[in-house]
């Protein structure tokens, strides 16, 4: 990559692997368990996440010299709030329908905690340029899982892709359905996600024995 | 710079300014966009209410497919020919009546205050559809909807939608393949308003019997769909007498 130094490189590569928000930090779990039932819900949390954490680190990161210590909590959460709000109202205004597949999401951004997360860890102590890759990595590592999450539930629960049939009709036996084969009603509900996370993790600690913690 | 950020002085100038910022900054935003923010609320008003007497795009078994924004209002005032407000039997005309608050119309009327209930009257085909609209709960937030109903009390098309349903589970009560059972489905039984009630295991997932006033559930939301069936309950309780009405006609 000429664009990046090989160091800002890894601010965006190191989250997407070996330093994982979901599976290595474990971070952002909530919203990973409510959302995923549906690709295209994950798909669109994904983007959301990534316009707040890239742009919210650059506003913590510039003005983190003139925060005070005491109440710097408070003050990521009034930046993560007013970002998300006034997100919200603009595509209140100009993209009315997106805004209303969008709004379910609003406040589990704001309480997504790989944000607070992020502004705490990195932001704080870097600078904007440098913020702004790490916000980017850490939403992209945290989408590619919800990604990945959303596809088996969907797939797995509903039989479809992007609300599209790909597996045929349950109703009316088409397809997969006609030799028998049936929905998993269960891969539909929360629990699944933490099973499939689980098995993210555990495939991606199997080929990377080094990211395995002492017990 | 030489500022001390831990000082307590420091630290209150610097939230008061923060939140004196912010807040005009949201305010501003807010106010600007209201006006154009009210148009698209209203818009989806007319769109909800012409999807639920079966105006719409809908192409095949696909997506909801509403009437675009772009002609809403010309079709609204085509196919709606009367907006009424209701005080128990007696109905008045009243201009907008379908910009009414739902939710705090029936509330009222449901605790025995005085309130407007809009109901709207379309014509499409030479039928007349009586619109009704609903407000209840769901799981997590709120739920609302209109209906439109025949002179025969059966029902020609519904709308549902929801603030905050859980994505592939309850949120699915706004999807063809839910909202579709609902047609032809009579909301009386015998001669009492019964409504139609989201049934589990009623043994008839395509929606055959249409005499049962039973559609069938969506796995999953089962709190979502006994808040469909209660919401249809509390509008039909307080409709009831206009409908009479026009049942005896």
């Amino acid at each position: 990559m000429a664009l990046l130094s090989k160091k800002d490189a890894n601010l965006i590569k190191d989250p997407l692997a070996d330093n994982n928000p979901i599976t290595i930090q474990v971070l952002g779990i909530c919203s990973a368990l409510a959302i995923t039932a549906e690709l295209k819900a994950s798909v669109v949390m994904a983007i959301s996440v990534l316009f707040v954490l890239g742009v919210g680190n650059v506003v913590i990161s510039l003005i983190r010299n003139i925060i005070p210590a005491k109440i710097r909590i408070i003050v990521q959460l009034v930046v993560v709030a007013s970002l998300v709000i006034i997100v919200d109202q603009v595509l209140k205004a100009f993209a009315y329908e997106l805004s209303k597949t969008l709004s379910v999401f609003v406040g589990l951004i704001i309480t997504n905690c790989i944000i607070m997360g992020r502004f705490e860890a990195f932001a704080l102590g870097n600078g904007p340029w440098k913020s702004f890759l790490d916000g980017i990595g850490n939403a992209l590592g945290y989408g590619v899982i919800l990604v990945i999450v959303g596809f088996f539930r969907e797939l797995l629960g509903s039989g479809t892709l992007f609300g599209m049939k790909v597996l045929g009709d349950p109703v009316s036996k088409t397809g997969l359905y006609s030799i028998g084969y049936e929905n998993n009603g269960f891969m539909i509900i929360p629990p699944a996600a933490l099973i499939v996370v689980g098995i993210i993790i555990w495939v991606q600690r199997s080929k990377n024995r080094a990211l395995i913690e002492e017990a | 710079m030489a500022v001390n950020t831990e000082k307590n002085s420091y630290t209150v100038i610097f939230a008061v300014l923060m939140v004196i910022v912010v807040g005009s900054l949201l305010a501003f935003v807010a106010s600007g966009l209201k006006p154009m923010i009210d148009e698209n609320e209203r818009f989806e008003k007319q769109q909800n209410i012409l999807y639920a007497m079966g105006v719409n795009e809908n192409e095949g078994d696909g997506d909801v497919s509403f009437v675009p924004t772009t002609q809403v209002e010309d079709e609204f005032s085509q196919y709606i020919t009367q907006q009424l407000v209701l005080e128990g039997t007696e109905a008045v005309e009243k201009d907008n009546a379908y910009l009414i608050n739902v939710e705090k119309a029936l509330a009222k009327a449901k605790s025995g205050e005085k309130a407007e209930l809009p109901l709207l009257i379309g014509e499409k085909d030479g039928e007349k559809f009586y619109i009704i609209p609903m407000y209840g709960k769901g799981l997590w937030d709120a739920i609302w909807g209109y209906m439109s109903v025949g002179e025969n009390m059966e029902i020609k098309g519904v709308y549902f939608d929801h603030r905050g349903e859980t994505p592939g589970l309850g949120a699915n009560i706004k999807q063809r393949f839910f909202m579709d059972d609902f047609k032809g489905e009579s909301i009386m039984d015998d001669n009492s308003y019964v409504g139609v009630e989201v049934a589990k295991g009623n043994n008839d997932p395509l929606n055959n019997d249409k005499e049962d006033n039973q559609v069938d559930a969506l796995a999953g939301a089962t709190i979502t769909g006994n808040g469909v069936t209660a919401m249809i309950k509390e509008s039909l309780k307080l409709y009831k007498p206009y409908l009479q009405t026009i049942r005896s006609n």
